[in-house]
């Protein structure tokens, strides 16, 4: 049953893979080769084939047309039984690991032929067993919930082996991860590869992560193969030309100097609450934001960014402290946010600032859907200037939706956090708390909307960032705190941070 | 035989006996709604299901002589109502809770229906082993005169608590009720376990109504439940879906129930009434003690509509 190690990796290759929903090509034509034993990238924004791709090799959705290799032999999968038949495995973008469930119960329900009554003793022994063959050690009989995300990372990578597989596809596996935690589950991976135990075929966006771990890599772009090559061989450039062809690439505004008496917009000053826990607290000591600047707050995830965020966002009670907007005290209730124009972009748009249920024009109505045009209440909403209005946003914004009724849970990430950003950054803002806002987004949705961030902070307003993505600070911030253990430990000005000492003061030596 | 006065020592002992005789309806009902709940589905129905299994007890019964045929005939049209449950929420926009309802009045108004001729007739009691007899009064004979279904119910919270975690079945339940989506990847059918997982636990709530009308109080009438299928689900919440806790739950539960005629039995008789209501304050003064604003409830099943 364990025999994870004993199967050596397994070479898969497409042969003219197409795909067909009604009238429209999914994918056209894709040949794909992933020799035994390598670390191949599949390259490719949002929307251009990648999760069909792989969906028709695990057997998700069976492909118009096109063949499929395992070892040289043709197979025919019609379902994800026969794919892990063959040792195909796949490790999704969200997780799949049961929450409630202890690693050990995750892993072993999870297998083919569990007995009737589990004997632990046998099982946790021939687990610590498996377990002495990985890289890492991961906690096995604590709930799945309590695990950070790159534990779960591993422990969804960690599953397909103990399930034997001997090809994985990896979809998007460091979406959810800290750059660290990144480093460390893709070196892992790598490790595997170069051993012989296994092939991967990762699905990703990044190229920094394509550039230190991958061998080879193909780009598909509008369900056609755009480009394949030795990584080594190609530098980034060439590579992001293949992915996006020839559209142009939204650039940042050049910075517009901060004003030296700028007057502080949000002001923070002794601020304490407890974290999720209970146990810990957050204490802010002072902290200020002016108008035209861009304040960036660095930090490892569950350093307290979350909870200070959510103090901010009136999500969580506070124990002592002050929050200032322009002077006034600010307790997040909808009408100080209007009056003082803060606006809001919290991380998981789709959780922290929608009706998921509710529809695209409604939900970019929020801030506005009860006051008319010259800003007072009105007593019956009317749903035409609501859908005109957000008919204009979505335009101006390139929302792509099928429908302004339709809801908004329906849309791409990348499409729900663009409707969000038009909603917050429409009217006079002069507040603007925005928490990693391009998690998980593709190439061009990213430079577009750290150019509107731009934009806000050089029309004027207090843009407060945090970022688990360093180079996104680096890139927008004009300076640059870091949180450690629930409190700011270090500031520094953009022209004088350095990686190394924000790495450092990040991992708590300070 | 000589009767000796325990005087105040009577409450305690009231209580105890009380909690058992009491309890035992809440722990079979609330270890019924554990397993539903468990796979992520509510069933508020338990209330009409506790009340027809009653009236099928006692009929069967009467009918047959035989009590243990009153629990099996309870069990088997409990399971009924409950596969009637889980096959109707299989299908898509329909809601538990809102079924859960219809099927608490459905039972309730059947039971009263067939129920009717069999008001009259008395049926045989369930047996109960006296644990008492070493001692000679009798109110420690009556306190420890522990009805079979109290043992059966403490033997089965054990056994679930241990299911749960070591058989494939439990982990199974467990997967269910966090993720169906989870649970589709392992090729399990979420609705297939959903729907045993609901007869099962209606079955369970119908031996409940069995032990009311076959042994304490012990006959059939309408008024034969007083609420105990609705309270048993805020025990299960309040238990945290633990089957052990259920066990608990139920006997705190009881033994608050049997305060007010123990003070009544020792010659309390200013507001004693009042202590009638004590197993309802108890609940409300547990469940605010142990809820928090901004922690999640530790322990609930994922998919429960309850806690999305």
């Amino acid at each position: 049953m364990l025999n994870g190690r004993e199967k050596k990796a397994v070479g898969v290759e497409t042969i003219g893979m197409t795909m067909r929903f009604g009238a429209f090509t999914a994918l056209d034509d894709v040949s794909l080769k992933v020799p035994a034993g390598s670390f191949h990238a599949l390259l490719g924004e949002n929307g251009a084939g990648k999760s069909t791709l792989v969906k028709c090799m695990m057997g998700f959705y069976r492909a118009t047309s096109g063949d499929m290799l395992v070892e040289g032999r043709e197979v025919k999968i019609a379902s994800p039984k026969d794919a892990s038949a063959l040792g195909l495995g796949m490790v999704y973008q969200h997780f799949t690991l049961v929450q409630s469930l202890t690693s050990a119960e995750n892993l072993v329900i999870s297998r083919e032929g569990v007995p009737r009554v589990i004997d632990w003793r046998k099982e946790r022994a021939d687990l610590a067993r498996f377990m002495e063959t990985m890289p890492f050690e991961l906690p096995l009989d604590v709930p799945v919930s309590t695990l950070a995300a790159g534990e779960k990372q591993k422990l969804e990578i960690v599953k397909q082996l103990y399930l034997g597989r001997s090809f994985l596809v990896l979809d998007e596996p460091t979406s959810v991860l800290t750059p660290g935690e990144a480093q460390e589950v893709l070196g892992f991976v790598r490790a595997m590869t170069v051993a012989g135990d296994v092939t991967v075929l990762m699905i990703s966006h990044k190229f920094p992560e394509v550039k230190a771990f991958a061998d080879d890599f193909t780009v598909l772009r509008k369900g056609k193969v755009t480009g394949t090559g030795r990584v080594a061989e190609h530098d980034r450039k060439v590579m992001a030309a293949m992915m996006i062809g020839d559209q142009p690439i939204a650039t940042l505004d050049s910075r517009a100097p901060v004003t030296r008496d700028a007057r502080p917009v949000l002001t923070v000053r002794t601020l304490k609450a407890p974290d999720r826990t209970g146990l810990k607290t957050i204490e802010i000591q002072d902290l200020s934001v002016r108008s035209g600047e861009i304040v960036g707050i660095a930090g490892i995830s569950g350093n307290g960014q979350k909870e200070f965020l959510e103090v901010l966002a009136g999500q969580r009670q506070r124990d002592a402290g002050e929050v200032l907007v322009k002077g006034a005290p600010y307790r997040a209730s909808r009408v100080e946010a209007q009056t003082l124009n803060v606006r809001f972009i919290p991380e998981e748009p789709l959780r922290n600032a929608c009706a998921p249920k509710m529809t695209v024009a409604e939900n970019m109505s929020f801030r506005n859907f009860d006051l008319d045009t010259s800003g007072k209440p009105v007593n019956w909403i009317n749903g035409r200037v609501i859908k005109a209005f957000a008919a204009g946003l979505v335009e101006q914004f390139k929302v792509k939706t099928a429908s302004l009724s339709s809801p908004i849970e329906s849309l791409s990430g990348g499409n729900v956090q663009r409707a969000v950003l038009a909603r917050e950054l429409t009217g006079d803002v002069d507040l603007l708390i925005v928490s990693n806002p391009c998690f998980g987004l593709d190439f061009s949705a990213v430079a577009e909307i750290r150019a509107r961030i731009m934009e806000a902070r050089n029309a004027g307003a207090a843009v407060l960032l945090m970022s688990e993505d360093l180079d996104e600070l680096l890139e927008l911030s004009d300076r640059i705190f870091v949180m450690s253990d629930g409190a700011l430990v270090y500031e520094t000005p953009i022209a004088m941070a350095s990686v190394q000492t924000i790495g450092e003061h990040m991992a708590g030596h300070h | 035989m000589e009767q000796t006065d325990l005087g105040l020592w009577g409450v305690p002992l009231a209580i105890l006996g009380g909690a058992i005789r009491v309890s035992t309806p809440f722990i079979f009902v609330s270890l019924g709604e554990a397993i539903t709940e468990r796979s992520g589905r509510i069933n508020l129905g338990l209330e009409g299901v506790l009340v027809f299994g009653a009236m099928t007890a006692y009929a069967v019964a009467v009918l047959t002589g035989s009590p243990w045929l009153g629990v099996l005939a309870a069990s088997a049209s409990g399971a009924c109502f409950g596969l009637f449950h889980g096959w109707i929420c299989k299908f898509p926009k329909v809601n538990d809770i809102a079924i859960g309802i219809a099927l608490m009045l459905l039972g309730s108004g059947l039971a009263f229906f067939f129920g009717k001729p069999f008001i009259q007739p008395s049926a045989p009691d369930l047996p109960a082993i006296p644990f008492g007899l070493w001692s000679n009064s009798s109110q420690v004979q009556a306190a420890l005169n522990i009805n079979i279904l109290f043992l059966i119910g403490a033997a089965l919270a054990v056994f679930l608590w241990w299911a749960f975690k070591n058989t494939r079945a439990g982990l199974i339940v467990r997967v269910v009720g966090d993720s169906s989506d989870a649970a589709r990847a392992m090729g399990i059918n979420p609705n297939t376990v959903r729907l045993l997982a609901t007869a099962i636990g209606s079955a369970l709530a119908a031996i409940g109504g069995a032990y009311l009308s076959l042994y304490y109080p012990g006959s059939w009438n309408e008024g034969i439940s007083s609420g105990q299928g609705l309270m048993a689900v805020a025990l299960v919440i309040f238990a945290r879906w633990n089957p052990l806790g259920c066990f608990a739950a139920a006997l705190l539960f009881g033994g608050a129930g049997a305060l007010g005629p123990a003070l009544q039995s020792v010659g309390v008789t200013q507001g004693y009434y009042l202590f009638y209501a004590a197993p309802y304050i108890l609940t409300l003064l547990i469940m605010i003690a142990t809820s928090s604003p901004g922690r999640a409830l530790a322990g609930a099943p994922g998919v429960l509509s309850i806690t999305k």
